[in-house]
């Protein structure tokens, strides 16, 4: 038994020993398993960073090269009306996103845990999850059969009196349609993390607390928020990190001819100007630039995470 | 421990009970969750409704969440549409082999970067993680697939994404707490290679990671369509479901393909938009009740990082 347990710890031992050649040696297959995945990577993401170039050049596709230009795309870009729009329209979806949809997981995770019927907690939460699994072409269409002029929910408002409001028809209803369908795609599903966070909650706490005479809204608001601040501050500056993103999808499946006000968000822009006009090089330069400030916010969220003595994520 | 668990609990329904303003607010609690469960689903039970109900009632915007005049001919027409059968096929057959190809990649590489004794482990590992926080964007990737050829094929649509980094960070994570580094000591000693070792004792011991990560892979392959309209323009017989549902309902650039040959409709039925909907979705909401809870695990593993 001894002698097995020294004999795994020397093993143990030597396997983290030696240089490179002996690693390589010995560990040919794991990086015959790497072989494979590492090549993909290679190929179809860094392959795709070769692409960038084309910012920085006169890109003819047909000729498939380019004469060098420097920053002129850069410039010629950022003196276009559209990218101011596009710039705009990204920071206030992806703002108005964070601020109505953050607190909405949080809320509803609150409730649920206050749920004590295991059958409807159950019911209710399969039923949340659901719209996180529907592509955006299928919310689009149910959008616009639900919520156009003769939907259903037009029906209902008209037969009780009111007057039809145009919910996708018009650029202020759709883009208040637009975050209401977003938050109600990804509520539920965000509820997981915090429901998580709400089981490692100490149960002493709420004892002491109904023992101390505390409602129930007094024993949330004093231990159960507590108790997952710290879950809802990382995840805030997390998201704060994505403000420069943005689901392409989304847009495109919700957007109409008549509301063009708020659906050119940056890679909504970057299609037409790139896929459909041809212009590759300004494109590629504003995708880029989207890009860079994405990262630069990812770090800086990770740096703000880390700094507070959270995880982070890199 | 179980008493200091349920205790609590037991105590709080007690005090509740004496309490009336807490009825008031469990009654609260209740309508607000199922309020808010209901939009969940009853959308879907408005299109089925519509799907199953005939076009006349729908025109006189008499169909709430129950079908009126019940007839199966707006399926019929749906299924007699070649188009959308053949996206349907080009769908299964894309998710699969996506699917197939994807899990292999994942495992591959998750199981080398999970050993920490593998030199060049960190170098691996930031090259690949790096893809996640900073990609090429839409036009290099665009030109890329250009460069290779594989404009209008169904390799674009399998290939590229095929290996994420989101998906073998969440498999890189579970591997190192499924299996520790003791277990594989202990089977090198024994004279197994790494090879024999991932085949005989990491793939059976990690199955519900797996499960997951394929789950993973086949719901986000099934419900994307971007990289569809952007690499499939001309090759109509390669538009999977979702972009076929794009052109027919959202752009409503085509219509349907009808067994009468008369009537140049300029818009589609909505009876038919909401079968073939209906028919998009079904898949989805069959396999959903069951694959939920590994996404609920592999959520919890993702959550940790990123």
């Amino acid at each position: 038994m001894a002698t097995e347990a020294a004999k795994q710890k020397t093993a143990a031992r030597a396997l983290r020993r030696g240089g490179l050649a002996r690693g390589l040696r010995r560990d040919w297959e794991l990086y015959l398993l790497l072989l494979l995945p590492m090549l993909f990577v290679l190929v179809f993401k860094y392959g795709s960073y070769v692409g960038l170039t084309v910012a920085f050049q006169d890109y003819k596709i047909l000729k498939g090269t380019g004469v060098w230009t420097g920053f002129q795309n850069f410039e010629k870009v950022f003196r276009t009306r559209d990218f101011a729009r596009s710039f705009r329209n990204t920071l206030l979806l992806n703002g108005l996103d964070l601020v109505v949809g953050f607190p909405m997981p949080i809320l509803l995770a609150l409730l649920l845990n206050e749920v004590r019927n295991r059958y409807f907690k159950k019911v209710s939460q399969t039923l949340l999850y659901l719209p996180h699994f529907l592509s955006w072409v299928i919310i689009g269409s149910i959008a616009y059969q639900l919520f156009s002029l003769s939907g259903i929910v037009n029906t209902v408002i008209e037969g009780a009196g009111g007057k039809a409001v145009p919910f996708l028809q018009e650029n202020t209803h759709w883009l208040v349609s637009y975050i209401v369908i977003g938050v109600w795609q990804t509520m539920g599903w965000g509820t997981i993390v915090y429901l998580a966070a709400i089981t490692g909650i100490n149960p002493e706490l709420y004892e002491a607390a109904i023992v101390d005479g505390a409602s129930r809204f007094r024993q949330v608001l004093h231990i159960t928020l507590p108790g997952i601040r710290a879950t809802i501050v990382t995840l805030l500056i997390m998201n704060l990190g994505r403000v420069m993103g943005g689901s392409f999808e989304r847009v495109y499946s919700l957007m109409n001819v008549a509301t063009t006000e708020y659906i050119y968000t940056i890679p909504v822009q970057v299609y037409r100007w790139g896929l459909e006009s041809g212009k590759y090089s300004q494109a590629t330069a504003l995708g880029l630039f989207q890009s860079i400030i994405g990262l630069a916010l990812v770090l800086l969220s990770d740096f703000a995470a880390k700094r507070i003595g959270e995880e982070g994520l890199l | 421990m179980q008493k200091s668990v349920w205790a609590p609990r037991r105590v709080r329904k007690s005090l509740r009970i004496r309490r009336p303003g807490s009825v008031l607010a469990n009654v609260l609690i209740y309508l607000v969750l199922l309020l808010i469960s209901l939009t969940c689903v009853l959308p879907f039970v408005h299109m089925l409704a519509k799907s199953l109900s005939n076009e006349a009632y729908v025109i006189a915007r008499k169909v709430f969440l129950w079908p009126q005049g019940f007839t199966l001919s707006a399926y019929g027409k749906v299924l007699y549409d070649q188009s959308i059968v053949r996206s349907m096929y080009v769908s299964v057959l894309m998710t699969a082999l996506f699917t197939l190809l994807g899990l292999f990649l994942t495992v591959c590489a998750a199981y080398p970067l999970s050993r920490k004794h593998l030199k060049g482990r960190s170098f691996f590992t930031f090259m690949i993680m790096l893809t996640l926080y900073f990609n090429g964007g839409i036009i290099p990737d665009y030109l890329l697939i250009h460069k290779l050829g594989m404009l209008e094929s169904l390799s674009s649509l399998i290939l590229p994404l095929a290996f994420s980094a989101y998906n073998l960070l969440i498999m890189k994570t579970a591997l190192q707490s499924s299996f520790p580094d003791s277990l594989e000591e202990a089977a090198r000693i024994e004279g197994a290679g790494y090879l024999r070792i991932l085949w005989s004792l990491v793939i059976p011991l990690s199955k519900p990671i797996i499960v997951t990560i394929a789950l993973f892979l086949a719901v986000g392959r099934w419900n994307a369509y971007q990289d569809a309209l952007f690499y499939i323009k001309q090759r109509a017989d390669l538009r999977p479901m979702q972009l076929k549902l794009y052109y027919l309902i959202v752009a409503a650039t085509e219509n349907f393909q009808s067994s009468e040959t008369v009537v140049a409709v300029r818009t589609n039925p909505e009876v038919l938009k909401a079968a073939c909907v209906m028919f998009a979705t079904v898949p989805i909401l069959c396999v959903y009740p069951f694959v939920q809870r590994y996404f609920v695990q592999g959520i919890m593993i993702g959550a940790v990082k990123g």
